[in-house]
């Protein structure tokens, strides 16, 4: 497919982004560029300095809302985007309402209770939606642990196993690979696989 | 008792297993689970009793800070 072909068979496409943080603002900025049709993107929280190790924003951005402020970075990237930004704490019923019309939905949590609920909830109520969630991104380094793996509509990118603490913090070069594989993935999802 | 588990094919020296002896086997650690046996989630409560079975489809996903 030439680009201008997948720019067009994307967008009439929706993906739905759940968090606007590290993997979040990243994921939403590669699917931007290549021309998805429309965003939906959701998060409470506010910048502050050390988000932008990682996370898709701006010195003079800091003390913004991150949904807002992303919704301005993913237009200023590519202005034809429909970007539907939503500034709250996501629960259930939230979730099911906001992403009903998204063809894909993409798991950009920190806390794992969050990762959690929304997985059950996308499995219990949405079940046809596919649903690309990111586990383990920590540090530095160790590159070949990062992977992506499929069960039915679910698909996991990350390592599994580097958990973000104090001593190991996120990086933009780790979690900049797994938000990409994670749009990477949404690509194959929406476009199929590459043959 | 032969079953995918995460993808790989593993054998077990029983004919079924319980979620909760799966886990203890394979040493995973109970906290944030996501348990699925053949595409159906299993909850939390249902550890106990859901079973394993020869041929089945299990995916064990841990879920850790970070995103």
């Amino acid at each position: 497919m030439t680009f201008d072909e997948i720019r067009h068979k994307l967008k009439y496409k929706t993906v739905g982004i759940a968090g606007c943080g590290g993997l979040g603002s990243n994921c939403a900025i590669a699917l931007a560029r290549v021309g998805i049709g429309a965003l939906t993107i959701a998060d409470f929280d506010l910048i502050i300095e050390n988000n932008l190790n990682r996370q898709y924003f701006f010195y003079d951005q800091i003390g913004q809302l991150k949904v807002f402020a992303l919704k301005k970075n993913i237009q200023m990237v590519n202005p034809r985007v429909k970007v539907r930004a939503f500034d709250i704490r996501l629960c259930q019923s939230d979730i099911i309402e906001i992403y009903r019309t998204c063809d894909v939905i993409v798991e950009a949590f920190d806390k794992p209770e969050m990762k959690q609920m929304i997985i059950e909830t996308v499995l219990n109520h949405m079940p046809d939606k596919h649903l690309v969630v990111g586990v383990g991104m920590a540090g530095w380094g160790d590159n070949n642990l990062i992977h992506t793996r499929r069960s039915d509509r679910l698909t996991i990118c990350g390592d599994e196993k580097k958990e973000v603490s104090e001593q190991l913090p996120p990086l933009a070069p780790r979690v900049g690979i797994v938000a990409n594989m994670q749009a990477n993935a949404v690509l194959e999802i929406l476009l199929g696989v590459n043959e | 008792m032969k079953i995918l588990l995460n993808n790989r094919e593993e054998t077990f020296p029983v004919d079924s297993l319980t979620i909760v002896d799966l886990l203890e086997a394979k040493k995973f650690s109970f906290k944030m689970l996501v348990i699925k046996i053949n595409g159906q989630l299993v909850k939390k409560g249902e550890y106990e009793t859901a079973i394993v079975h020869d041929g089945d489809n299990v995916l064990v996903l841990h879920l850790i800070s970070g995103g």
